[in-house]
């Protein structure tokens, strides 16, 4: 009998109940005896000099513990926040890698950028305290736009990064593209821009530092989708701490959107603090903080263009994207508008020749890194604003351009021009299957029924192909990553029975408490309530490299099922000893033992015990003990792929943009929870959509940031977006891992953007719009309509 | 947020006496004013909690209207049967200011003192022939509003109640911004008689009368009246989220909404 919560099953997420009331442990929920409260001073310029820090004032003031600064960090040896990935430009030279200091050292880059830390006994006496500390500033002249940083008379942000650029980086083949433009009938083009977002985890970042004197051990818990990632940066590169003296602990979290991933510098303050003081100091941010310093997201600027033949067949695309990293390299930034974005490209499509270029700027704001889908996104909009652009010049329907340019099932495994090799996908399937969910053939119908009310609607396509399961390691590897990206699992069980499971994988809200513990259900038969996931502490957990990029499963889940391996290979030689029968002869079926053709067998329960109690081993040849360990690197990045399709209506007399309908079809491999993967397509769907209608982070051109608060960076909220239709197939499955999953944590973000802007550009087509950067704000929408009025189409009638 | 004294007096002359204190501020639902402190731009020696005097509480049917005590929180004038009876539009505007929590904290008296100009209860305070009470007198509500965030009361002044008088009929509509959910513009519409008010709030730095479009609606009270009726961008305010063009465009489109909701 199958196990009712083995794989397939929609098993409510486990620690639900935990979250829901309030029982959640998170950072700032940990207190030590005798703990101190950090709180930063930061720069309210976006670029100026730091001539001076005047701490007297802050010192005397009550409760106040310490005043620490740059200086102090300096004279100390702490060191600069390392980057992840070096990227080489076109001319072969290395990334420009300006320092990037936990507090800055002498000149501010940006507004939030930290100038000193003020520990006291209490948070409010920090707080009082930080604003004594008399910073002496002379503002510099500052640049906050990408395109304004690369005109000749821009401020510098680094004095070594002449005209601001971190590196000029191009992938595919030039010479191809340019031949391809050369004979084609058609081209379309696109001017766009890949709004800057605020990922707004649920819960600010925090981190609490600690260190024992009696031996030397410093704890880090703190706010990561990586903890062990997390040890090794600030270990080895900040702080010089040696692994077996620094433990780091990332508790639950409560949302990350990779802006978690990161190592920021108030984890490297309050570890080194903690020891200068010789107590705790546990950090907080508060929301104003997280706008104003959390790593931002997206923030490109392309231009697009695809070269077609008379029938409309691609035949080459071409693109040029300036992307904004902010003012320092965060973790992994510059992996993200390269090697996670132009080698996405290709999307569904068998374009034979593509060739992009990327600059990378500084500018004085916030770093920008990954945020969900993390250069995926910003492909898959750019892909499918261009091909809709394309179908009207080529004169075709969107879906008949996109049938007859998509890779087709059977020429999987399909090496694209810019790097990936597909696995499996079966594209135009997920089209037939999205069509009738959104009622295609009745759209005309219902858009003749809009109008008679006075309304504009639209319908908008997005196919999309992400690579997930990040990443085999000699890959990426050999495209600059600086660490490797595999993923280790321990199984352990207990003499009783049940299991604990210590995962590299970090959960924040994804369920891996369910969907892992289903794995072990599934294959060992135990019952689900019986198996415990544990993550997040490396003095735990073997070695992890964390969760991002929809990478737990197909990488996590992998190493979890090589661990099953060994935990069952050790318990087929137990079965055998103990039912005196050879190894060959045992049958293993859902955790149960058997030798072949007998009625002779034993459950992973009582293996399990002898395991614990081995009074008669054969010692020589079996070792005590159920407990097993494995690494996982995966062989290729997994294809998560999908048709996204969205309905909206147009109030034209305000402008405003409503989603009357969506429709994912996502093909994610073999699923292991249906439930948790339609949580997670509904969230990534709706943060789609919120790129796409509300939310803007925007900076005044002297780098303040306007969009500081839920006043004016627009959330989306429950009653803003429809309910959502869903589905999934299972037919295509990943080739390459053994549970044949391909990750559903991003897709919803990767494909909704695009196919909401491609319905507003198409309920605003009789106007002659063919473009429009998101967001599509009410006035955004109705100055293109006043701009048109009275359009040529509704005139007509 | 900074150390202050909090007090939370039972009796409005006990209010009016704590309020004697050097920067001493009142409390009503909090909604502007707790946020305002926890970004610490604000530092008040003394808070006076409004919420335990019974005499500032409550809505009441009088001559000719109702009258709504300052410490009324929206989601009870949204919920009153009376206000539903008597004034349905008033009911309808306090019904949907901000969202639930706020409307469950936010009081009538709070939100016309501090007048923000996106807030939607001065729409209906200019519209409906109001009569603003306090611990010492009455001020008319056409003489109320003399600025962004400025008021005739005095530092000292406490607000009492709102007198509204009963019209013919009335309706509001507002545009919301789609992050905080104020009001763009918010235009409350009301008859009495021969005489028709247009309130307009969001759209200037404080609530204003749309002499175009009451004239319009004076000559014929319908809807199809306001077509082709512009406002005049001059003055209206703008920023990231509309400008002073857009909102006087989204004057008349929300006056055309408030006449479709005329009870």
């Amino acid at each position: 009998m199958a196990n009712p919560n083995g794989i397939g099953a929609s098993v409510r997420r486990l620690e639900d109940q935990r979250f829901l009331t309030g029982r959640g442990r998170y950072t700032d929920d940990f207190k030590r005896p005798d703990m101190t409260h950090a709180v930063h001073v930061r720069s309210p310029y976006a670029h100026a000099l730091v001539k001076g820090i005047d701490a007297t004032e802050a010192l005397a003031a009550p409760g106040v513990v310490a005043v620490l600064t740059g200086a102090d960090m300096e004279a100390d040896k702490v060191g600069s926040l390392p980057c992840g990935w070096q990227i080489h430009s076109k001319d072969g030279s290395p990334m420009k890698e300006p320092g990037h200091f936990p507090l800055a050292r002498g000149r501010v880059r940006y507004v939030g950028d930290a100038v000193a830390v003020v520990i006291a006994e209490t948070r409010e006496q920090a707080r009082d305290a930080a604003e004594l500390v008399m910073v002496d500033y002379e503002e510099l002249p500052a640049v906050a736009s990408s395109t304004r940083a690369v005109e000749g008379a821009a401020a510098l942000v680094h004095d070594d990064a002449p005209g601001n650029v971190c590196f000029d980086w191009h992938l595919g083949d030039k010479a191809a593209v340019d031949a391809a433009f050369a004979r084609a009938e058609h081209v379309a083009r696109i001017d766009l821009v890949n709004n800057r977002l605020v990922p707004n985890a649920m819960e600010p970042r925090a981190a609490l530092g600690e260190y024992d004197a009696s031996n030397g051990e410093y704890t880090l818990t703190t706010t990561s989708q990586n903890p062990h990632v997390i040890r090794l940066l600030m270990g080895a590169f900040v702080l010089g701490i040696p692994e077996h003296k620094l433990r780091v602990v990332a508790p639950d979290v409560g949302g990350g959107f990779g802006s978690k991933i990161f190592h920021y510098g108030e984890e490297a303050v309050v570890t080194w603090a903690a020891r200068k003081i010789g107590r705790p100091v546990k950090w907080t941010a508060d929301r104003s903080e997280s706008f104003l310093t959390d790593a931002h997201g997206r923030d490109h600027v392309s231009h697009a263009e695809m070269a077609m033949d008379k029938d409309g067949r691609f035949l080459a695309l071409r693109v040029s994207t300036l992307a904004n990293l902010g003012a320092y390299l965060s973790t992994f930034a510059p992996s993200i508008p390269t090697y996670l974005y132009a080698t996405l490209l290709a999307g569904q499509y068998k374009t034979p020749a593509i060739y992009a270029e990327v600059k990378a700027v500084f500018t004085n704001t916030a770093p920008v890194d990954a945020y969900r889908g993390a250069g995926r996104p910003e492909a898959c909009y750019l892909i499918e604003r261009l091909v809709d652009i394309a179908a009207g010049v080529a004169g075709l329907d969107r879906t008949e351009i996109r049938r007859r340019n998509f890779v087709p099932a059977e020429a999987m495994p399909y090496q694209t021009p810019v790097a990936l090799q597909y696995d499996t996908g079966d594209f135009a399937k997920n089209l037939d299957i999205a069509l009738p969910l959104v009622d295609y053939d009745g759209f005309a119908a219902r858009k003749a029924a809009s109008r008679a009310t006075g309304k504009l609607r639209g319908i908008g396509f997005a196919t999309y192909i992400e690579a997930c399961g990040i990443a085999p390691s000699n890959v990426a590897g050999a495209l600059g990553a600086r660490a490797g990206l595999y993923e280790s699992a321990e199984v352990r069980f207990h003499p009783t029975g049940s299991v604990t499971v210590f995962t590299g994988s970090h959960s924040h809200g994804q369920g891996h408490e369910t969907t892992f513990a289903q794995l072990v259900a599934e294959r060992f038969g135990v019952p689900i309530e019986n198996v415990e996931i544990v993550h997040g502490d490396t003095a735990k957990i073997p070695f992890g490299m964390g969760t991002y990029g929809s990478r737990s499963l197909a990488v996590g889940g992998s190493a979890l099922v090589k661990a099953m391996d060994k935990v069952e290979r050790k318990a087929r030689k137990i079965a055998a000893h103990m039912l005196e029968a050879a190894e060959s002869d045992i049958e293993v079926k859902e955790g149960r033992f058997t030798v072949a053709g007998t009625d002779k067998s034993l459950g992973i329960g009582d293996i399990a015990l002898q395991a614990y109690v081995p009074h008669n081993f054969p010692l020589d040849e079996l070792e005590p003990g159920l407990d097993e360990q494995a690494f996982y690197d995966p062989k290729n990045f997994t294809y998560p792929n999908g048709c996204h399709v969205c309905e909206v209506e147009i109030d034209p007399d305000t402008g405003v943009t409503k989603v009357v309908a969506f429709a994912a079809v996502d093909d994610f491999g073999r699923i292991i929870n249906p439930l948790v993967v339609e949580g997670q397509v509904h969230g990534g769907l709706v943060q789609g959509i919120g790129q796409a209608l509300y939310e803007n982070c925007v900076y005044d051109e002297s780098g303040q940031l306007l969009t500081g608060s839920y006043m004016d960076y627009c959330m989306p909220r429950a009653e803003d977006v429809p309910s959502f239709t869903v589905r999934t197939h299972e037919d295509q499955p990943c080739t390459h891992n053994p549970l044949g999953v391909k990750g559903c944590g991003e897709a919803g973000t990767i494909g909704a953007s695009a196919a909401v802007m491609n319905a507003v550009v198409d309920a605003l087509s009789a106007y002659g719009v063919t473009h429009l950067d998101m967001p599509a704000t009410p006035e955004k929408v109705w100055r293109v309509i006043q701009a048109a009025r009275p359009a040529p189409a509704l005139a007509a009638e | 947020m900074y150390a202050f004294s909090y007090q939370r007096p039972k009796t409005l002359a006990e209010a009016a006496n704590a309020l004697k204190a050097e920067d001493a501020k009142l409390l009503g639902g909090g909604q502007t004013l707790l946020p305002t402190l926890k970004q610490r731009l604000a530092r008040p020696s003394d808070l006076i909690d409004l919420s335990a005097i019974p005499d500032l509480k409550g809505v009441r049917e009088v001559a000719g209207g109702l009258e709504i005590g300052a410490f009324t929180r929206h989601a009870e004038v949204g919920q009153s049967e009376v206000v539903r009876r008597v004034i349905p539009a008033l009911a309808g505007l306090a019904g949907n200011i901000g969202d639930r929590q706020v409307r469950h904290m936010g009081t009538l008296g709070g939100s016309i003192a501090n007048a923000d100009p996106a807030a939607d209860y001065p729409a209906a305070v200019v519209a409906l022939k109001t009569v603003v009470v306090t611990d010492r007198r009455e001020i008319p509500g056409d003489d109320f509003f003399t600025g962004m965030f400025e008021t005739a009361l005095q530092p000292d002044e406490i607000v009492t109640a709102v007198r509204f008088t009963k019209p013919d009929q009335a309706g509001y509509a507002k545009f919301r911004n789609p992050a905080s959910r104020y009001a763009v513009v918010g235009v409350f519409v009301a008859k009495f008689g021969a005489e028709v008010r247009v309130a307009v709030t969001g759209a200037g730095p404080s609530v204003f009368r749309a002499d175009a479009l009451e004239a319009a609606l004076a000559a014929d009270f319908r809807a199809e009246a306001l077509d082709g009726v512009a406002v005049d961008a001059d003055g209206l305010n703008a920023d990231i989220h509309a400008s002073a063009e857009y909102r006087a465009h989204l004057v008349t489109v929300m006056a055309k909404r408030a006449m479709g909701t005329l009870e």
